[in-house]
């Protein structure tokens, strides 16, 4: 059985939704983090391409396309040891309350 | 960093405008994750604010405009037309653009015999370089999963309808291997110059889902 990202030619009714989403800008940010350490050298497209095809299938299906992204780079950093989880999570709380505060 | 509230509206097109990006509502776990990746991967010194600038900048310097430049020149030149189905990356450099050192492009001709479609079942791998960032469509599972199966109905969704005597090929991209359409000129424009040409080369058209426009700036079916 094919991985969940490998989808061609899986059966589907659903007709293709021409719509574009507005980017955001974390969005953005989530790309460009990428385009960085691509410079860097310290992620590649394949790696990206890993993290991506790790995440599990009921995950997968329920992301947006840079919710992958997103947890594919955490994957990435914190098996390199270049950030931990803890990190992440004491960061997250620092901008949730920085946001509080600020509205 | 410059800022910590990431109003930063500078950095995006003018097609990008809209009210307000919300930061503090509605940001899902996910995109919480990546704001602190940003703030922590700056803080450390791992990576620059302007290398991350650069980057996102990067993502928008071009636009379909760009490729149909491509396919407009290869319309009116045909030795250009020939070095850019031999090699791509070279013949796209004469004109300025530099694609990305570790993914390969091939340009596929569409002729009156053939007409080419390009998807990546994978994920989203798409001529960026050339294009800008690919359309939501591409990357949904829709699109990855019917077009290698069928072509004739998904073009036909995007208002193409192709006869039975036209061989329809996909290619399927991948990150080491990305495909741009090369479109069939359209008929009754022998008079037009190389940026009117240019008019006419849709990014859906360079993708292989419709037919560039007709000179009267229809969509040829």
């Amino acid at each position: 059985m094919p991985g969940v990202h490998d989808r061609g030619g899986w059966p589907t009714d659903e007709m293709i939704d021409r719509s574009d989403h507005i980017w955001t800008d974390w969005e953005y940010k989530t790309h460009a983090l990428v385009g960085a350490l691509r410079f860097r050298e310290l992620m590649n497209t394949d790696e990206l391409r890993r993290g991506i095809e790790a995440i599990p299938s009921e995950d997968y299906e329920a992301s947006s396309y840079y919710e992958r992204w997103s947890r594919s780079l955490e994957t990435i950093l914190t098996e390199k040891g270049v950030l931990s989880t803890e990190e992440i999570d004491t960061k997250v709380k620092e901008l949730e309350g920085r946001w509080e505060s600020d509205s | 960093m410059s800022e910590d509230h990431g109003h930063d509206h500078a950095e995006i097109g003018p097609e990008d405008e809209h009210p307000g990006l919300q930061w503090d509502v509605s940001l899902s776990e996910r995109a919480k994750r990546s704001l602190a990746m940003h703030e922590l991967l700056i803080e450390k010194g791992v990576v620059t604010n302007e290398e991350v600038e650069t980057a996102s900048n990067n993502l928008r310097r071009r636009t379909p405009a760009d490729g149909a430049k491509v396919v407009a020149k290869a319309w009116v030149d045909p030795e250009f037309k020939q070095r850019l189905l031999d090699d791509a990356r070279a013949a796209v450099y004469e004109l300025g653009y530099s694609l990305a050192h570790d993914a390969e492009l091939s340009v596929v001709e569409n002729t009156e015999d053939v007409h080419h479609v390009v998807v990546c079942t994978l994920c989203s791998c798409y001529p960026s370089s050339l294009l800008g960032p690919p359309p939501d469509w591409y990357k949904s599972f829709a699109y990855r999963q019917r077009t290698v199966i069928e072509p004739r109905s998904v073009m036909r969704e995007f208002g193409l309808e192709l006869s039975q005597d036209i061989q329809v090929r996909v290619v399927d991209s991948s990150a080491d291997q990305r495909y741009l359409v090369l479109p069939e000129r359209p008929a009754g424009t022998d008079g037009l110059t190389e940026e009117q040409l240019a008019d006419l080369v849709t990014r859906d058209s360079m993708i292989g889902v419709t037919n560039p426009l007709s000179p009267e700036g229809a969509p040829i079916s």
